[in-house]
Order: structure tokens, then C-alpha cells, then sequence
């Protein structure tokens, strides 16, 4: 048994975002990408504020992370913590728990409009608002979420002991969702519609475990079940061959898609619903920047995420004194 | 077993110097087939010894069944929390709040203290409109990160209004629970064991939930 005190959740916020005044600079957004442009921005003397929704992002359902350099290994949440925590010690105001509906535009000034009807002005925004879970789209997906459908192993695998499952997927987060289940479940079958494109150390991993089959070029055609979910309707790609497989819960790890709908209207998005953005940051808008999964930056990584929170800041803080 | 190293205990005694009022925690065990009841006393009895202002009382399901029935304690362990004049404000934990659940135990010991953050007005409105009485189940594992969340805001909303009990359910102790509820995924919400939702979602969707409850 151990605890996994979060700090943030039990102390009372430390500085509070004051909606009455203008900032130079608001952040949405709290995963590396939010979190990394505010430690840059802060740094810089800018009058900063981050709104959060989910503090880390996504890093914080993840269960190991062994690519961030400077550390052999953390669990996702542990990285957010020591990430949370630099920029908390810069007194950084954060809005937590908030949602963003839209930005406007007023004249040199946007306001950023929250859930709860209130509004704060801003001279520059960076949109970091990450990504959230793909869904498969297919016949009895939602109808069998949280009767077996699940998008989070870590927090849904223990109630899988003993227990069949399907993982959906083939990148890193797929795989190590299926080394974690495997620990955990009688059996665990891995099925992506292609090849496997995770990196090949944790595909050695998964090989390990004896009770995980693969299932390669295999399409996922529909959930099935009654009450609860029995299994899944799948089509051999190569043989075109159509067979049932039976399992009492489906992981779906298949990729992210961006959180980017409450600025359709203000900047520009690719065919994916990314925010384009160019090599500094800046999104269609003057004054407006975007970092991290939510723009159209190649491969999604927490790295990644992080460099491109930094890059936007910096340009955002030239922006901001060229107003000045 | 002790749970809390010593840094953590030092964190927590900083966090617990913001309590108002005294608290008590009220902790139902049972004599047979309880696997966690000893570890969850000791893991309060470890919180306790870390402000004044934390007081324990060591329960018994089936012996003090007159003040199980008062909280509506129907399992065991677990966990009600009484306010500075030992009132009961529907603030409940089903199972160890250990693992990530330590992040939904702690803020409540803060709010029943009288410590919290204000409700902004317009739930308040909403929630002093509630005419019958509301149980909220929170099912989560304690290895969920964004589970506690949801279990937190079942309490804030148990606080502010005396109809709505709030309870966590940690759903591997309590299986056939779980099982009667088909959770597969957590947070599992059920409202009045009819309305459910699945995700630590904003307190609008349980206001939404709570009030198709109040209509049926």
C-alpha cells in the first residue's frame, strides 16, 4: 500500500488568479507544454496566469515515463509534480478546475471567456490545452463505456483481475497499456489494425509476458456484449475473415485528438483539427500562441511538448514588448 | 505498518496547521472477513497523532450499530468524518483512502474543519432548492489519479447541504458493490443508485444528475 500525496489538491492555493486586471500574458492549459511556457514567461518579468483544467495533462494517467531526459525513470505523475512544483516556487497564479469557451479579440486585448460566465483580459494567449483519449467510432463503443470499454489502464486495470482484455493500438501508449494489464489480468490481447510503431525496447517488454497475443493488421469492427461487454467483432485485414473475440473489457489506446474546439473560430486548424502554428509558435492570430499536442507539431511527446511551451513564450514575450 | 514516512508526515502536519475547528474521525471496523479494517485504523490512527485537531473514534459495525445507522455505515471499513460539534455532513469513505484516495481524504479533513473554499453562489441556489434526500457514490480504485477529484466534489457538495450524503467506495474492497453496479470504469458516480456517470466530471454534470434524482 502506498499513498500518493498531491500537494496542490490539499494546500490551499498560494496565489490566486485575479480576474479583475489585465495580464500580459494567460496560459490555457496545464501540461508541460502550459506549464513550461509559464516557467519561461514568469522568468521573463511577464504578468503571467495559467488556466487549468487537468494539472499535467495527460502525463499524469500515464503510468511510466523513460524518454524524459535528465531522468531514467518517473511515473508520469511524479514528473508533474516536479514540474507543477518549479513553477509553483516562480508564484505563478493558477485558475484550476476551469474551463475556457472562447477568446474574442477587443480591439489590442482578448478575453478569455470561462464556463462560469466570468471573463479576464489578457494582451497575449498561449493554447496548450493538450489533447484528450481517440475513440475507436465504432458499433457499441459507448454503449459499453464504463461496461467494459475503458481509455485509462492505470486507473481501470485493477478492476480487470483475473479478467479478459483487449488492447486497442500499437503505439507506445497501447503497448505499455498492455505490459500493465498483463500484470494484472488472466489474458491480454494487443490488436492494431497495422503494424506496431512503439518504440521497440517496451515491444521487448510486452514480449516478455507470456499471457499477451498479439494480433496484428487487424481491424476492430464492433463492440458486442449484453448487459456488460462480451467481446469484440474483429476482420482479418489479409484474409478479409471475420471472427469474435471474447473479452470483458476493451482498453482503447489508438492516439489523441486536440482540444482545440473552443478556438475553431479565432485560429486557423489543419484537416485534424490541430492549430497550425509556425516554427515560432504563432498561431494565424497576432497575439495569439499555441504549444504542445494541441498544434500540428510532429509527434507528440512530453519533450516535445515542453520545448514548444518554451519557444512560445519567448515569442510571446517579444509580442508583448513590442506593444509596449 | 506505517503509511506515512517521515516527510510525508511533516507535509501533512503543514497542511493540517490551516484546520479551523476540531474534527473527528468516526472508523467502522467489523470482527470477521474485514482484510483492510486493521490498516485502515492504524493508517487514522497515524493521521490523528499529527494535529490536535484531529480526533479518532474507534467503531465497531455490528457493536455500535445505533451509530452506524446514524451515518448510514453499512460496510466496513469505513470512514465518516464529524465536524467541531460532532455532526455528521454526509462526508464518508468506504475502504482505505490510500494510493491517490489521500488526495480526496485530506481536503475533506480541511472542509469538515471549516477550512474549505466558498461554492460560488449559483450552486448554492441550486442546492437549497433540494427537497429529498440525495446518496452520492463515488466508485474508485486507488490507483486512479483524477478519481479523487470526483470524490472531492461529492463532498464539497455533502457540505453544503444537508440532504446529500457523499461516499467513496474504494470498488476492489467492496466487489459485489462494484459488481451490483457494474463498474468498470472509475470514477464511477451513482446518484440515488439509479443515476449514473462515469469520469471526474465539472460539478454541473452531478448538479444535472442530483436533480433528475430530486424529480423522479
Amino acid at each position: 500500500m502506498e499513498l500518493n500525496l498531491n500537494l496542490a489538491s490539499s494546500k490551499k492555493k498560494s496565489v490566486v488568479l485575479d480576474k479583475g486586471k489585465t495580464y500580459d500574458l494567460l496560459i490555457i492549459g496545464s501540461g508541460p507544454a502550459g506549464l513550461n511556457s509559464a516557467l519561461y514567461a514568469k522568468r521573463k518579468g511577464l504578468e503571467v496566469g495559467i488556466i487549468g483544467k487537468k494539472s499535467g495533462g495527460q502525463v499524469v494517467d500515464t503510468t511510466s515515463v523513460e524518454n524524459y531526459l535528465g531522468f531514467e525513470y518517473k511515473t508520469g505523475e511524479e514528473l508533474v509534480k516536479a514540474f507543477k512544483s518549479h513553477v509553483d516556487s516562480l508564484k505563478v497564479p493558477f485558475l484550476s478546475d476551469a474551463e475556457v469557451t472562447s477568446i474574442h479579440k477587443i480591439e489590442n486585448r482578448f478575453m478569455v471567456q470561462l464556463s462560469s460566465g466570468e471573463e479576464i483580459a489578457t494582451k497575449a494567449v498561449i493554447i496548450a490545452t493538450g489533447s484528450r483519449p481517440r475513440q475507436l467510432g465504432i458499433s457499441g463503443e459507448a454503449d459499453y463505456l464504463g461496461k467494459g470499454v475503458a481509455y485509462c489502464a492505470i486507473c481501470d486495470g485493477p478492476l480487470f483481475e483475473g479478467l479478459e482484455v483487449i488492447v486497442a493500438g500499437g503505439g507506445n501508449s497501447a503497448v505499455e497499456a498492455a505490459i500493465d494489464l498483463a500484470k494484472i489480468a488472466s489474458t491480454v490481447k494487443l490488436v492494431h489494425r497495422s503494424q506496431l510503431r512503439a518504440d521497440q525496447i517496451v515491444i521487448d517488454k510486452l514480449n516478455t509476458f507470456e499471457n499477451v497475443e498479439i494480433y496484428l493488421e487487424t481491424e476492430i469492427l464492433e463492440v458486442k456484449g449484453a448487459q456488460l461487454m462480451s467481446g469484440i467483432i474483429v476482420k482479418d485485414k489479409k484474409t478479409g475473415e471475420i471472427s469474435e473475440l471474447a473479452a470483458n473489457g476493451l482498453f482503447v489506446e489508438i492516439g489523441y485528438l486536440p482540444n482545440s474546439g473552443f478556438v475553431k473560430d479565432l485560429v486557423k486548424l489543419n484537416e485534424r483539427g490541430e492549430i497550425i502554428v509556425n516554427a515560432a509558435c504563432e498561431t494565424s492570430v497576432e497575439g495569439v500562441f499555441a504549444a504542445g499536442d494541441v498544434t500540428d507539431v510532429p509527434y507528440k511527446q512530453i519533450v516535445i511538448s515542453a520545448g514548444e511551451g518554451a519557444k512560445a513564450a519567448l515569442t510571446a514575450n517579444d509580442y508583448i514588448n513590442r506593444l509596449k | 505498518m506505517s503509511l506515512l514516512n517521515e516527510q510525508l508526515q511533516e507535509q501533512l502536519r503543514e497542511i493540517f496547521a490551516d484546520m479551523k475547528d476540531d474534527i473527528t474521525l468516526a472508523v467502522f471496523s467489523k470482527e470477521d472477513d474485514c482484510e483492510t479494517c486493521k490498516d485502515t485504523l492504524s493508517f487514522m490512527q497515524e493521521i490523528e497523532s499529527l494535529s490536535d485537531k484531529i480526533h479518532l473514534e474507534e467503531l465497531d459495525l455490528v457493536k455500535d450499530a445505533d451509530r452506524a445507522a446514524a451515518y448510514n455505515v453499512v460496510m466496513a471499513p469505513s470512514i465518516v468524518m464529524l465536524d467541531g460539534q460532532k455532526n455528521y455532513r454526509g462526508v464518508k469513505f468506504n475502504g482505505i483512502p490510500a494510493g491517490h484516495e489521500i488526495n480526496s481524504f485530506i481536503p475533506a479533513i480541511l472542509e469538515v474543519s471549516g477550512a474549505g473554499e466558498a461554492l460560488p453562489e449559483s450552486y448554492k441556489v441550486k442546492l437549497n432548492a433540494l427537497e429529498k434526500p440525495v446518496n452520492i457514490k463515488v466508485f474508485v480504485t486507488l490507483s486512479c489519479p483524477h478519481c479523487a477529484g470526483a470524490v472531492q466534489k461529492a463532498h464539497k457538495l455533502a457540505l453544503e447541504s444537508d440532504l446529500i450524503d457523499g461516499e467513496m467506495i474504494e470498488a476492489q474492497t467492496f466487489y459485489d458493490l462494484s459488481e451490483k453496479f457494474n463498474v468498470s470504469s472509475v470514477p464511477k458516480i451513482v446518484i440515488n443508485d439509479q443515476y449514473e456517470f462515469v469520469g471526474n466530471q465539472p460539478l454541473e454534470v452531478f448538479l444535472e444528475e442530483i436533480e433528475k434524482a430530486q424529480r423522479a
